[in-house]
């Protein structure tokens, strides 16, 4: 029998690490998604036993997490966009110190205050570093509740096969519509000690540090090219994407998350129209399928990204397609979900403009 | 042979044939197991020394490497988990005690303990120290206080004293514009949450021995969850004070302690005792 639950999207994120076997979730309210923390304190402890605290500030439980995270245990934390931004300092010392963890950014509109709507203008910050040096995170774009939930077992899955901390990169809108969703069986909890981690240190083996500190510029950069070949191995084996009519397409429209569902609606309208257009979704933004978008080019027009901001991922395409064809860009800021009707507008616009 | 040269004579002749004493039966005093056997990068006559051999040598008494974790601040003791032979995990700056909750969540058999200075623990870490000791973390924080952020070259530090210089109060700490020293212990001595709040020093030998009994004493409390336990200890910077080992206790003595008094601040009642 199926387990379907009719759920928001924050809520499906915790109920996911619940099912996951997460040991611990550290985190602060904040809207859009203040429902993760409020769902993890109704269920989680009496259900697994999971840790699951209010801390003072993002800036503690980031920082909880990097403690936690050093023993080994599935650990995790949510915000949204100006309290993620406070995490960048933690997140730069946990990519440094090869810590698996869950980040989940539900994205709100900036820049500072902002709004509490829907926006997908920290793409730059999850997917370009965030915060200092030369990291990366793993970000994951779900597009539908379901994969809010399927997300948070593969961010565990990935951060421990690479010691590295993963983000899901959502938004407003997602984490707060319903959906139906279908759950993954509860996993156990389980510890294993992983021979790295500082969990008290046997008689037998020499003291575990977990730090990002190693002052001799050469130890630094072996650890920088350490990290650097990672990023390469990820970007070698976890690029995951979708594409949806693109195999006749003569325009692609390029867009993640929600914003991708909203484009699939625009390309069905257009093929009514007679306009052929299909839709490339990244699935990974970090790693981003450059060589797969780059295929189209030989096969389309030209390329539309549309996104909740300013222009970002934009830029990640126009390296993909490299010149091979024009690459335009439609977007909404501020919190503004855009329509189906009106990116269609903007396509045909574009392409009667011969700007496509 | 002249005068000189007897006298040396008679010194070699006299001298103590190290092989038959140095045996480990006449050792009196050693390296604690727990203290990893390399040099320190801590300046001559610097008390953070003292402090990590006493952190070691509890850990040793109460036979508990196996089971005690520590959390390294940022500061001069950010290499702490260079000397001390525990797992350790190095904290960004002020967050030393937000990790080591969330290595004790995690690990509540453990004994955590953070290690930080005055600019970590009482300037840009005052929001998780309080915060840390206000939900009682089952933790031990050791917060070494020698009123002046050493590692970066002597800059005025939260707990600086009234009118002492440093390179950013060169002129000595003006409390009507650079604000007062804070006495953070006494602060979180007030809070529900802590339930052993002390103050001692490492600067003369009976002082020593009260903080190693005061370290003692917060990892037992530890055991039986008691609460946050807080130790300060107030120590010297020779180096960025401008003084000799000797000079910089001296100074200690009179100028840090009348402001920052030793003595147990909170402890439990002697019921719970």
């Amino acid at each position: 029998m199926k387990d379907l639950k009719l759920m928001k999207g924050n809520e499906a994120l915790a109920e996911a690490a619940i099912r996951a076997g997460a040991d611990a979730y550290f985190g602060y309210p904040i809207t859009p998604q203040s429902e993760v923390l409020e769902y993890l304190s109704r269920e989680a402890n009496n259900r697994t036993g999971m840790v699951v605290l209010q801390a003072e500030s993002e800036v503690a439980s980031i920082n909880m997490v990097y403690g936690a995270a050093g023993t080994g245990k599935k650990v995790w934390t949510s915000s949204s966009s100006p309290g993620i931004s406070l995490m960048q300092e933690g997140i730069s010392y946990i990519a440094c110190a090869e810590l698996p963890c869950l980040i989940v950014n539900v994205n709100r509109g900036g820049p500072g205050l902002g709004t509490i709507q829907p926006a997908q203008s920290d793409y730059f910050q999850s997917v370009k570093g965030g915060g200092h040096g030369d990291y990366r995170l793993i970000v994951l774009a779900p597009s539908t509740v379901q994969e809010m939930s399927d997300f948070v077992k593969l961010s565990f899955d990935l951060a421990f096969k690479y010691r590295n901390p993963i983000m899901i990169l959502t938004d407003g809108a997602l984490g707060q519509m319903m959906e139906k969703v279908e759950f993954f069986e509860q996993e156990e909890r389980e510890f294993k000690d992983l021979g790295w981690t500082t969990i008290g240190k046997p008689k037998d083996r020499d003291h575990n540090v977990i730090t990002s500190l190693h002052i001799k510029p050469d130890q630094m950069e072996l650890i920088n090219i350490q990290l650097q070949k990672k990023y390469r191995e990820i970007e070698e084996n976890e690029i995951r994407f979708e594409t949806i009519m693109c195999d006749d397409a003569d325009y692609i429209i390029t867009a993640y998350g929600l914003v991708a569902r909203i484009c699939t609606k625009a390309a069905e309208l257009a093929r009514e129209k007679g306009i052929k257009v299909g839709v490339f979704r990244p699935i990974t933004l970090f790693p981003f399928p450059y060589n797969e978008i780059a295929k189209y080019s030989d096969q389309v027009k030209g390329f539309l990204d549309v996104e909740m901001s300013a222009g970002q991922m934009v830029e990640d395409v126009r390296l993909a397609v490299n010149g091979k064809n024009p690459v335009k860009f439609y977007g909404r800021m501020g919190g503004i979900v855009p329509t189906p009707e009106e990116i269609l507008e903007d396509l045909e616009k574009k392409i009667e403009r011969g700007d496509l | 042979m002249n005068e000189k040269e007897m006298l040396n004579d008679l010194h070699y002749e006299n001298m103590i044939d190290e092989e038959s004493v140095c045996t480990t039966e006449n050792i009196v005093y050693e390296k604690p197991h727990s203290l990893i056997d390399t040099e320190m990068h801590y300046c001559p006559g610097c008390g953070h020394g003292v402090a990590h051999r006493l952190l070691a040598e509890v850990i040793d008494e109460m036979g508990i490497q196996s089971e005690t974790i520590g959390v390294a601040p940022v500061g001069c003791s950010v290499f702490a988990y260079n000397y001390i032979d525990v797992d350790m995990t190095e904290a960004a700056h002020g967050r030393a005690s937000a990790a080591a909750t969330g290595i004790k969540r995690v690990l509540p058999d453990k004994y955590v303990f953070s290690y930080q200075g005055d600019g970590d623990l009482a300037a840009i870490g005052t929001g998780e120290t309080i915060h840390t000791c206000n939900r009682g973390e089952n933790i031990l924080i050791i917060f070494v206080n020698n009123g002046i952020y050493g590692m970066t070259g002597g800059q005025m530090a939260p707990t600086t004293l009234p009118g002492m210089k440093s390179t950013t109060s060169p002129f000595g700490r003006d409390v009507e514009t650079m604000g007062n020293p804070l006495k953070i212990t006494e602060l979180v001595a007030a809070l529900p949450g802590t339930y052993f709040v002390t103050r001692q020093s490492v600067h003369k030998a009976v002082n020593v021995r009260r903080a190693k009994k005061a370290i003692q004493k917060g990892f037992e409390y530890q055991k039986l969850n008691k609460g946050t336990c807080f130790i300060e200890i107030v120590s010297n910077c020779p180096s960025n004070w401008k003084m000799t080992p000797v000079e910089s206790n001296k100074w200690l003595d009179s100028n840090m302690l009348p402001f920052y008094p030793l003595g147990d601040i909170k402890t439990p009642n002697k019921k719970e005792r």
